[in-house]
């Protein structure tokens, strides 16, 4: 058998419609746009990474993504979380606080402290970020529809406790466009919704100029069906309608692009991943010189959280979970993220354990302390193959952002729902090449066994008294508020959304007087509207 | 007489969940078995989707929840369904949805309970088996 023959090698084609060579050579790298634009790292265009010297200086920081229940079981869980060694809080809150409701909302029952922390006023701010020290800790939100109240808040909180908001960092996610397309936390209609957008990083840009107020997440879109490539290109996308509304509005670029980060997914083939990275990044910068004239090397730095995995991960046998855990921080770890996170072992079928959270944190820090990964910047810099690919994937990338741009825009499309139906006809495709077994999964479509099908599986513990706790404090907390005070904000608010002024400085007035996430949000509705989505099957 | 109509499905988000994938995937999945699909989008309550499923006369009700919320919802559906003499609808359910909990769904007048990682063709074959 001559092992040479070609007949006997299958063609490999990545996520991304890019085909893999089983052998790369410098003439790849030259055919596919040249080595000229790899540059230095912490240098225009940033493809090697932001910083010069990157993990040597300084690692990554870790973030599990935590909360559930009231505010004092996850003020536990993130002491336990930095007891453990982790570096940055990324709080996770419960779906009425999410979409903007109170726990005694009729629509919020059987939901309050679920799936994430339940707030409904500073107060329970107060409670869960107790003995945190907030400028050794930096604290990311996940919020979006109801992302104004809940930056308001991270404000009055940090500095009632005498922290300099000026001087606070931390993040939002304050991503909408992407809930859009995934994930759903939406309340506003489209346009509004970019405007509230527009008015938190106005606000931080001039009151919390070291505060990121928005993370533009390709994760989402990606979990919902995207391939890596589409997930950059939406992502990007959207970051820019951000960026060109908060220009209109009068801002130089530079007074606010550096604050803007991103939130990216990682699962599947490796060097796709790695190449999507370092493409972007360059991408990014060139966005950022040539289209906005950013003169600042900080405007065009692509920042990121790069991690999870969550559509990687199996309900079955999942303790292989962990091994792909570690698959995707090494990924994460050469893509030069500034952050990660990962999803634990337990998380595609619950809230994680104590010890599934634990062990997430530790693949991280087997990674940054027994591998050698910190030593050395970009190691994959050179490689024929990660290069010809981050070539290829850059291009694709821009390809598909002129193909959005072609149409109307993103906006238009989310409007629209076009880019909602793309990504779920890619979503039943997904499926189905799993189901076919064309994309291998072990322990799912492959490797599989029968005693798999009687797994021990431990749930997070659901307390149904939550609600009733949490509504009981929100009671406490109405009764014992300054009403007139409450009143004056809320109309205040109500004023500056129906003129089109910034809502932000009478956002953060209002929970400092403890109105509540729900009564925020209703005000605000009342000016803007509910979102109707487009339903396409 | 006997009216030949495709089977009518509605495919139903309850609650504030937002995560949609699962349902969408089904919902074109049933649509491409033959099926005639609706899918009614994010957040509905328990009285919307009985509606809806009066509306549109469907033979198969499947809601997507994955919060963990599942036992709450289909408890305030099973009033609601005698209510309106949807029992003859076939209710379905899929999702995040443990072991120890499914006999306490079938209790509620849950017919079917497809948990995440179920083969599509097992749903459709389900209802084509039990839609009279």
């Amino acid at each position: 058998m001559n092992r040479e023959s070609s007949s006997e090698i299958k063609p490999v084609v990545n996520e991304s419609g890019i085909e893999i060579k089983p052998v790369y050579t410098p003439e790849d790298i030259a055919a596919s746009g040249g080595s000229k634009r790899i540059g230095m790292p912490g240098e225009f265009p940033f493809t090697r990474g932001i910083h010069r010297s990157m993990y040597r200086k300084q690692p990554w920081t870790m973030r599990q993504y935590a909360g559930f229940g009231t505010p004092e079981e996850t003020n536990g869980r993130f002491r336990y979380l930095i007891d453990n060694g982790q570096t940055g809080l990324n709080v996770a809150f419960d779906l009425p606080t999410q979409v903007g409701l109170d726990s005694d909302d009729p629509m919020s029952e059987g939901e309050v402290g679920r799936v994430g922390m339940a707030v409904d006023t500073l107060k329970d701010f107060e409670i869960a970020f107790e003995g945190i020290d907030l400028d050794k800790i930096t604290v990311s939100l996940t919020i979006n529809g109801a992302a104004p109240a809940l930056i308001a808040m991270y404000f009055a909180m940090a500095e009632k406790r005498g922290y300099d908001v000026a001087r606070l960092r931390g993040t939002a996610q304050n991503d909408i466009l992407k809930e859009f397309i995934g994930r759903g936390t939406w309340v506003f209609p489209v346009e509004p919704s970019i405007k509230l957008v527009g008015d938190t990083i106005l606000y931080c840009a001039e009151n919390a100029p070291l505060y990121s107020p928005v993370s533009v997440c390709g994760y989402h879109i990606r979990e919902s069906g995207a391939n890596p490539v589409e997930e950059m290109a939406y992502a990007f996308c959207i970051a820019k309608a951000y960026i060109d509304h908060v220009l209109a509005r009068g801002m130089a670029i530079d007074d606010f692009a550096s604050r803007l980060s991103f939130n990216f997914d990682i699962f599947g083939n490796l060097f796709e991943q790695v190449a999507k990275f370092r493409a972007a990044r360059r991408l990014w910068a060139t966005i950022l010189k040539e289209k906005y004239h950013a003169a600042d090397p900080r405007s065009m730095w692509m920042r990121m959280i790069a991690g999870g995995g969550g559509a990687g991960l199996t309900v079955e046998q999942p303790q292989n979970n962990i091994v792909r855990g570690a698959y995707y921080a090494l990924v994460s770890a050469l893509s030069g993220t500034q952050t990660m996170a990962l999803c634990c072992y337990d998380e595609a079928y619950t809230i994680p354990s104590e010890a599934a959270a634990r062990i997430s944190l530790r693949t991280m820090q087997i990674l940054m302390e027994e591998t050698g990964l910190c030593d050395t910047v970009d190691p994959l810099a050179g490689s024929y193959y990660v290069e010809t690919l981050t070539n290829q994937m850059e291009e694709r990338i821009r390809a598909v952002m002129a193909e959005v741009d072609a149409q109307g825009g993103i906006v238009k499309a989310i409007i629209e729902g076009r880019i909602q139906d793309a990504v779920s006809r890619q979503a039943l495709d997904r499926v189905r090449k799993l189901e076919r077994g064309e994309t291998r999964r072990v322990g799912m479509n492959c490797y599989r066994t029968e005693e798999d099908e009687e797994r021990p599986i431990e749930f997070h513990p659901f307390k149904e008294e939550v609600a009733a706790e949490q509504i009981a404090r929100l009671d406490r907390t109405r009764a014992e508020r300054d009403h007139d005070a409450v009143r004056r904000a809320l109309d205040r608010m109500h004023a500056d959304a129906d003129k089109e002024r910034n809502v932000m400085p009478a956002v953060v007035e209002a929970v400092k007087q403890y109105a509540s996430v729900g009564e925020l949000t209703k005000c605000l509705v009342e000016v803007y509207g509910r979102y109707q989505e487009p339903v396409y099957l | 007489m006997v009216v030949d109509r495709k089977i009518r499905v509605l495919v139903a988000k309850p609650g504030l969940d937002g995560h949609d994938v699962g349902a969408k995937v089904v919902a074109r999945s049933l649509k491409e078995a033959g099926f005639d699909v609706t899918y009614t989008g994010l957040r509905k309550s328990p009285e919307e989707i009985v509606r809806r499923a009066q509306d549109l006369d469907v033979d198969v009700i499947g809601l997507s929840l994955l919060s963990g919320s599942h036992l709450s919802f289909c408890r305030r559906l099973r009033a609601l369904r005698k209510e309106h003499g949807l029992r003859d609808v076939l209710l379905l359910v899929g999702g995040v949805i443990p072991e120890k909990d499914r006999q306490a769904l079938k209790d509620l007048g849950v017919d079917g309970i497809f948990p995440a990682g179920t083969p599509l063709d097992c749903v459709a074959e389900f209802i084509r088996t039990n839609v009279s």
